[in-house]
Formats: structure tokens, sequence, C-alpha cells
């Protein structure tokens, strides 16, 4: 009897997830065979140089989640990512403490766009969409004036070390016997990009979900009226989203920085980040209406974006064509939820 | 209440109704930043150089491109929906009306951005899937047919003659290019303000479900709003091409959001419903006239992305704000 329930306990739950489901099946059936196929796969090398090239988007992607949730949308994340990437690029470097002090700038640099957002949203009673696209040209505006052009400074063993495996970390910053330890064997593997990832997604998303503001989030998202008329602070909330959008969209400016050892206001490649983390937010599972989805979700969504990228190498796809492969699988990815139509019984049901 | 607004603003001729305050409002910015471009040339220049008919009449000619993309987005806008596709509508129509050349380069070239607003409104209206994510869907099929096509250089063909003069042209001193503007505006005037499918597509702002059990086709009249909009589009770009004379990549990228601000600076309501065609003009304008009073003004590129940010949340600041949720 017991068992029973908790099968349907599961069903439930899977049923609530489609969306996020099938991006993970997508996601290991392409990444799979991508490492099959690869002359290397599933080496250390091939991952370490796959988690790189995702850990900035994946940071944009879970940014982008939080004003999704809310039942708005950012577009200014790419520009918060490359505010910061260009402030990085002055910063991480000196002493270890100058280090560190630059890196804490750094984050509260993307904390603080975000908050700014979350006020001009909130109390200036803006749509976030408009609000940010307005904000978004400040930001940019900010980072050429950070980095008229490419170039900077960052500190290379900091760069090296965390880009790459944990063993170059303890290499570098000699702990665990300069990474030889045998205890450390079994980890030093693991992309430290991989684990930042993690560790990003446990210390501060999961935290925040389950806190009464978290919450709050996902309750605005599904009906505003009814989290305001339930007491909750709507405001603060907000705020909270936003802010910590900012965050995540600051960390993947950090992570760029280290990973180019330079910072580039680029517009054109902070466009480019701010849709692929709309794409990467739907792929994920997460409603654009608002108050479904996760940030992990956005993760896997940003994942497979990249994995899709990542097949074209191992093919040798004529470049020309890559563009148009990666528009089509998009938008396939996005019309799966069009399935839904076929499901609704009352035409009124189409007009949510 | 829609219908309350319009007789009070019959009755009253031009008075201050909700609907009209934000076309006043920007156009007095407009005269602002007149005044300040103004002044800053007399101080180092001496000379009222913005004040000039050429000037002015040269502004409205760039400003034309920017008209016709904010003219089909504000279709799209006043649905509640939002059309991403722009960008790549725009190059697209501009690279196969030059490669195609001759008498079909501008049937072609619409052709084009009918086709694309035909898919868009077939996704959103429907396959009900979100205008935000679909569009941006097509932009990179579209994208991606575009690479394919000229390899991922900017194609050797030329502009045709025609689309050169009405992009450049001039007629009686006016360039022909404001003239295309006009006749796209008078369009849209007539098509909202009198027309049922102009009516529709408010009520579809307001809510589709309403319009939808009051027998309103809303999924066609969805699908001939995306249509317009890419049509829009495919002007743009091949004027566009026109005027460079050639088409290029990328040459898109700064319609999107210029275009959306100018539709939400000229009062139209970003999530559909509300707004008056005459504000996404004004809005147009002075999107315009702000980028280049901001660069006679030798502004770095940074310090022009700053201010034209912060005028947008000013503007919106003044008489964009929503209602506070209370219930």
């Amino acid at each position: 009897m017991k068992t029973r329930s908790a099968m349907t306990d599961l069903k439930i739950r899977a049923s609530q997830n489609v969306g996020l489901l099938t991006a993970i099946a997508i996601f290991a059936v392409f990444y799979i065979f991508y490492n099959l196929n690869h002359p290397r796969g599933f080496s250390t090398a091939v991952l370490i140089q796959n988690s790189n090239e995702v850990y900035a988007l994946a940071m944009v992607a879970m940014a982008q989640t939080l004003p999704v949730l809310l039942g708005g949308l950012d577009l200014s994340v790419g520009a918060v990512m490359t505010l910061v990437n260009t402030l990085a690029s002055h910063v991480l470097n000196g002493t270890p403490f100058e280090m560190f002090l630059g890196f804490l700038a750094c984050v509260a640099a993307g904390a603080a766009c975000g908050f700014v957002n979350g006020c001009v949203v909130v109390y200036g009673r803006l749509q976030p969409i408009i609000a940010t696209l307005a904000t978004g040209a400040v930001y940019i505006g900010f980072a050429l004036f950070l980095r008229p052009s490419p170039g900077g400074d960052v500190d290379g063993d900091l760069s090296w070390a965390m880009t790459n495996d944990l063993f170059e970390i303890a290499a570098t910053y000699g702990f665990a016997e300069n990474g030889e330890a045998a205890w450390f064997k079994t980890i030093a593997w693991i992309p430290t990009p991989l684990v930042l990832l993690i560790l990003t997604a446990v210390l501060i998303w999961m935290p925040f979900r389950r806190s009464v503001t978290g919450r709050t989030v996902y309750a605005i998202g599904s009906g505003e009226g009814a989290a305001y008329m339930s007491g909750l602070n709507i405001d603060r909330a907000k705020i909270a989203a936003f802010t910590l959008g900012g965050l995540f969209a600051g960390l993947g400016g950090l992570y760029l920085a280290l990973q180019t050892s330079s910072g580039n206001a680029d517009i054109p490649q902070a466009g480019a980040y701010t849709l692929n983390s709309i794409a990467a937010v739907v792929v994920g599972g997460t409603s654009l209406l608002g108050g479904v989805g996760t940030a992990v979700g956005s993760i896997i969504g940003a994942l497979v974006l990249r994995t899709i990228s990542f097949n074209f190498r191992i093919f040798e796809i004529d470049p020309l064509l890559q563009p148009l492969i990666e528009g089509f699988v998009l938008l396939a990815a996005v019309s799966l939820g069009a399935l839904r139509v076929l499901k609704v019984k009352n035409t009124l049901e189409l007009f949510r | 209440m829609s219908s309350l607004e319009s007789t009070e603003t019959k009755r009253f001729g031009i008075s201050i109704t909700p609907e009209n305050k934000p076309i006043v409002i920007a156009s007095g910015f407009v005269l602002v930043i007149l005044a300040i471009g103004t002044g800053y040339t007399l101080a180092t220049q001496g000379t009222a150089t913005l004040l000039s008919p050429t000037y002015l009449l040269q502004q409205l000619q760039v400003g034309s491109f920017l008209g016709i993309v904010a003219a089909g987005m504000m279709l799209v806008i006043l649905l509640g929906h939002i059309d991403l596709s722009v960008p790549w509508t725009v190059a697209a129509s501009a690279m196969m009306a030059t490669a195609v050349g001759g008498p079909a380069a501008i049937p072609v070239g619409l052709t084009v951005g009918l086709t694309v607003g035909l898919v868009n409104g077939f996704g959103v209206a429907y396959l009900r899937i979100p205008s935000m994510i679909f569009t941006l869907g097509v932009n990179a099929v579209m994208r991606g047919l575009m690479v394919a096509h000229t390899g991922g250089f900017a194609p050797q063909t030329a502009a045709t003659d025609l689309m050169q003069w009405l992009a450049v042209g001039k007629v009686l001193g006016i360039p022909v290019a404001i003239l295309v503007w006009a006749a796209v505006s008078v369009g849209m005037t007539v098509l909202l303000s009198r027309s049922a499918v102009g009516k529709s597509i408010y009520m579809i702002g307001n809510r589709e479900a309403a319009a939808y059990l009051a027998g309103i086709p809303t999924r066609r009249v969805i699908v001939a709003a995306f249509a317009l909009c890419g049509m829009a589009s495919g002007l743009a770009g091949t004027l566009l091409a026109g005027y460079s004379t050639k088409a290029y990549q990328g040459m898109g990228d700064a319609y999107l959001l210029p275009a959306i601000a100018a539709v939400v600076i000229g009062g139209t309501h970003i999530l559909g419903g509300r707004g008056r065609y005459l504000g996404t003009v004004v809005g147009v304008i002075l999107v315009v006239l702000l980028n280049s009073v901001l660069s006679i003004m030798q502004l770095p590129e940074a310090g022009r992305q700053v201010i034209y940010g912060c005028v947008i949340i000013l503007m919106l600041l003044v008489y964009g704000r929503g209602q506070k949720v209370t219930q």
C-alpha cells in the first residue's frame, strides 16, 4: 500500500516536470552520443573543455530564471554579465587579498545591477521587459567606460586553476600534497567549473527556493493578486529575485573573465547571451507565464544548447550550416510546448 | 472603457486624455532635446544646425526605416505579443531583394517579410507558443538560412535603382523614404482606428478570451498582425538595402530594441490593448533625435548608451507606471 502511494507520488512529480525531464533526456542522449563519437570521448580533458564552455551560459540562464518565474523577462542579463566581465578584468590581480577584494567587488557589482533592476520594476512600477531593456543599455554603457577596447589583466594562476580540474587548483596553490595525496586522487579529475556550477546551485539557489522569499517568487508568478492577499511581501520578493538574478549574471561574467583572461564590452555577445538565456530557460522546462520551473532546469537547458554545438564539431558539419541547424533545433525544442494544444478540450483554455 | 475615452477625445478635440498624455509629454521631450542640441551647437559652432530644414528632413529620412519597423512592431505589441525576429527578417529581405534584383526585387523583399510573419503568426496563434520564444527561434532559423545562403559574408549583389530611389531619392525636396513612411502611417492609422481588424487587435490585447467569446476570429487576427509586422520589417529591409546600396550581415540588429523602445515611449502598453499610432511616430522621432544629438555632442559610445537608457526609464517613469496590485 505504501509503495503504491509512493509510486503515484512519483508519477505526479514526473507529470509536473515533463519539460525538465525531457530536457534531461535530450541532454543525456546528445552528450553520450557526442562522447561516443569523440576520439577522446569520456576523458577528463573533454569534460573540462565542455564545462568551461557551459558555465557562463548556465549562470546567465539561472539569472534569467528568476524574472521569468515572476512572469517577467530580464533583457539585461547579458549586459550585467558583460559589465562584471569588464570589471573583473581590472580587479582580478595583485596579492591574494586584493584578488579576494576584487572578487567581492565583482559579485557586489552584479548583485547591485540586479538590485537596481528590482527597484525600477517595483518602485517605478514598470514592466520588467521594458525596464531591463533600458537598464541593460546603461550597464553596457558602464562596461564600455571600463573597457573601451578588449583587454585586461587577470591573474594567470587563478585563471589556470579555475578553468581546469581540481588537481590543478591543488597543484597551483599547494594543498593536498600538491594534489598528489591518495585521498584526493578520487576527486582530482573533476573539472572546477562543474564544481562551481553545482556549488552555485546547491549553496545559493536551493536555500533561496526553500525560503519564504523564494516561495513568494513562485506565488507571484502564479497569481500576484492572490500572493498579495495572502499577506506575502511582494516587493521584497521581487527585489530579492532580481538581485539574485544580477548576482548569477555577475558570476557568469566573472567566470568569462577568468576563462578569457580579459574583459570585453562586446555588445553583440551580450545580446546573444541574453537571447540564449531565454532559450535555455524555456528548454529547461520553465514556463514563460511564470510560477513554474527551477533554475536547475535552466542549467540543463544551457547544457542542451551547448551540447548541440559540441556535436557539430564532431561531425564536421559545414560551419555555414551550423546556425541553420541550431536554429531549427531551438525552434523544434520550443515547439514541443505546442503539444499542449492537442490536449485542450475547451477552446477557451487556449487563451491563458 | 475604450469607447468612453474615444467619445471624450472627440468632444474635447486634443484634450489630454490618458491616451494622449504620453504623446504630449514625448512631443515636449522632443522639443527639449532639440533645444539642448541647439544650445550646444550655438555655443560651440555659433549656428543652429538642428533647426535647419535640411537637418530635420535628414533625421526623418534616417528615422523612416525605424519608423516602418516600429509600425509593424506596434501591431504585435498591441496584441500583447512581441516580435523578436525583426533583425534577421530585415536582413533576409534585404539580401533576397538584392540577390533577385530587377523589377522583382521589392516584391521579393516584401514576400520574405510576409512569409516570416505568417510563420510567426501560425506559431503564436495556432500552436500557442509564447511569441517571445517562438519569434526568437524563427530569428535563429532566418539567421541560419542567410548564413548558409551568403557564406557568412556580405553579399556582392547591389540594390536596384528603384530601391535606391525609394531610400535616398527626393520628390520636391522631400526624401522619398519619408513619403513611404507617411504612406505606411496613413495605412496604420486607418487600420487601427477605422477598421474592424484594428478594433479586434485592441480587444485581443485587452483579453483574448473575451474577444473570442465576442465572436472575433482571434487566431486569424493574430496571424494577420504578425504578417503585417513581418511585411513592415521586409519593407524596412528593402529600403535599408537601397540606402546602403547593398545588404550585409547583421544589418537589422540595430532595429529591434529601438523599435520596441519607440513603441513603448509612444505610450503603447507593453502588455497590449492600449496605445495610439501617433505616439509611435513621436517615439521614433524621439529615439532618432536623441541618438543624433548625442552623436553631435561627440559623446563616446559609453555615454550615449547610459543616457539613452536613462531617458527611456525617465520617460516611462513619467507616464508608463502600472497599477499597484492591491487585490
